[in-house]
């Protein structure tokens, strides 16, 4: 039996002006799954998560989130779809007007009806996910950036989304800390449950992650399926990127 | 390329603004509509963009005043008008003076500080979480910042007002000897109720320049720390700009052509 898509891009192409940043891409999302996205920078690997959130429109193709086409609907109706949509930041977007508390609060306080009482557990829990629960009151400005990364996905799991978008959680992170975020990703989808896809070019964590990968190169999918899969696929591209070889059809 | 297409381009380019612009004021005025509105940032954006605003504008206010009386104070005793002073500074700050220059001076003031703050939640990717997280951007920011300048410019403009006179007395007071009691004679003559309501009336358009302006430039920011300064800039020319556009208007039609 297939497995069930909680989301999908179909024949997707993003173009800003001359450059064309995807082509033709098709990507499935398995639900309850971690699916990672990897690619060399400036692949693409950021626009498919930004597609997913309806942040940004293709030039053509579709997207679909649940079964919504967002490409067929309006922001108010993209708002709707997104309840059930998180993504975390690479440089975690938090608000720097609001404490770390609040800005964890934020999304429900802004899209449910739930008490105070209500929203304070749920941060208190979230922040205690991502091991901040003494650091609900201090601003953005005050955490190093491993804090900042942490308390985006905090933000992230608080609503209990469906979909957890990670935008490369462990770039720019010493190796102690790409370890615990990491096994963090893993915690939250248990604790909190629910499907996510990871970008990111820190193979020893995609691989400790990944129930499914997709390589994306020059805006196209070059290779995708369950993990083990593509890294014992046999596309030279796949193998030098995966070698971190340079030597090979990846241009230098 | 040629004039022609550059012509076109420009053309296009100031439609393009003024139909974000009007876009943004339409999903402004029905969130305000709705009452859809933040009420905690509402009063901290009147603090910060009316209130901090107060003391720049009675300084500017109480030269205006005492400008206005030294290039009428003097020839006036001379010519035996003295008793006009007052009517002079109280007619040209109430109507005119007051409104506009309060107008301006928030415009620098708090029209950049808007633009600054929203450039620069948008070169941090703080605004595409905002949409991320299915939060309606002109709701949690522009609202706020429209209904603070629309209270707190017409206070403002009072307090311009009534320093502006004081600033007119006692430079009349010190260089024409003209006595404070004449002085506010006078100024009663000068100005009506209706003229400073309709000064107020004014500002309250100038506000929601000065605020959605600056929060569209804030929106439009690319770029880095450059692209928030070059935004800023913007904001500010284009309210003063506007500012100036919309008060020959007003005034044109509170007034009327006879005044």
């Amino acid at each position: 039996m297939a497995n069930a898509l909680i989301a999908r891009l179909e024949d997707v192409s993003v173009s800003f002006g001359e450059r064309t940043v995807l082509r033709s891409c098709s990507l499935p999302i398995v639900e309850g799954a971690i699916t990672c996205i990897i690619g060399i920078s400036g692949a693409g690997k950021t626009t498919i998560l930004r597609l997913l959130d309806g942040l940004l429109m293709p030039t053509s193709g579709h997207v679909y989130v649940e079964g919504h086409d967002l490409c067929a609907m309006n922001e108010r109706e993209i708002n709707d779809v997104r309840r059930s949509i998180s993504l975390a930041f690479q440089f975690a977007a938090l608000l720097d007007s609001l404490t770390l508390g609040e800005n964890v609060a934020l999304p429900l306080r802004e899209n449910t009806t739930m008490s105070e009482r209500e929203i304070r557990l749920r941060v208190h829990s979230a922040l205690d996910a991502v091991g901040l629960s003494h650091a609900g009151d201090n601003l953005p400005g005050e955490l190093s950036g491993g804090m900042l990364k942490r308390a985006g996905f905090a933000r992230a799991v608080v609503t209990q989304p469906k979909l957890v978008l990670y935008d490369e959680p462990t770039t720019g992170l010493d190796p102690i800390s790409v370890h615990l975020i990491t096994n963090m990703i893993l915690r939250l989808r248990q604790r909190f449950g629910g499907t996510a896809v990871v970008t990111s070019h820190d193979l020893p964590s995609i691989y400790e992650m990944a129930d499914y990968m997709a390589m994306l190169f020059e805006g196209a999918i070059i290779a995708y399926g369950p993990s083990e899969e593509v890294r014992s696929s046999e596309n030279p591209i796949v193998q030098q990127f995966l070698a971190g070889s340079d030597v090979g059809p990846i241009p230098i | 390329m040629n004039v022609l297409e550059r012509i076109g381009e420009r053309t296009q380019a100031f439609f393009e603004y003024a139909g974000g612009l009007a876009q943004l004021g339409g999903s402004t005025a029905t969130f305000i509509g709705k009452l859809r509105i933040r009420v905690g940032d509402t009063i901290s954006q009147a603090y910060l963009l009316g209130y901090q605003s107060l003391a720049i504008v009675l300084l500017t206010s109480f030269c205006t005043g005492a400008v206005i009386s030294l290039e009428s104070a003097m020839q006036a005793v001379q010519y035996g008008f003295a008793s006009y002073v007052g009517t002079a500074v109280a007619y040209a700050s109430g109507r005119e003076l007051g409104p506009l220059l309060t107008g301006i001076v928030v415009a620098g003031r708090a029209g950049s500080a808007i633009t600054a703050e929203i450039g620069s939640m948008v070169v941090t990717e703080q605004i595409e979480a905002l949409r991320s997280m299915g939060i309606e951007v002109a709701r949690y920011l522009v609202v706020p910042r429209v209904l603070a300048l629309m209270v707190m410019l017409p206070m403002l403009t009072i307090f311009a007002d009534v320093i502006s006179i004081v600033g007119g007395m006692w430079f009349a007071h010190m260089y024409a000897h003209i006595g404070f009691a004449d002085f506010i004679n006078s100024a009663r003559i000068g100005i009506t109720m209706d003229d400073l309501l309709k000064g107020l009336l004014k500002t309250v358009v100038f506000a929601v320049i000065i605020a959605l302006v600056g929060a569209f430039q804030g929106l439009r920011t690319r770029g880095g720390a450059a692209g928030v300064g070059k935004a800023t800039t913007g904001a500010v020319v284009i309210s003063m700009i506007l500012i100036f556009v919309a008060n020959f208007v007003l005034s044109f039609l509170l007034y009327g052509a006879n005044g």
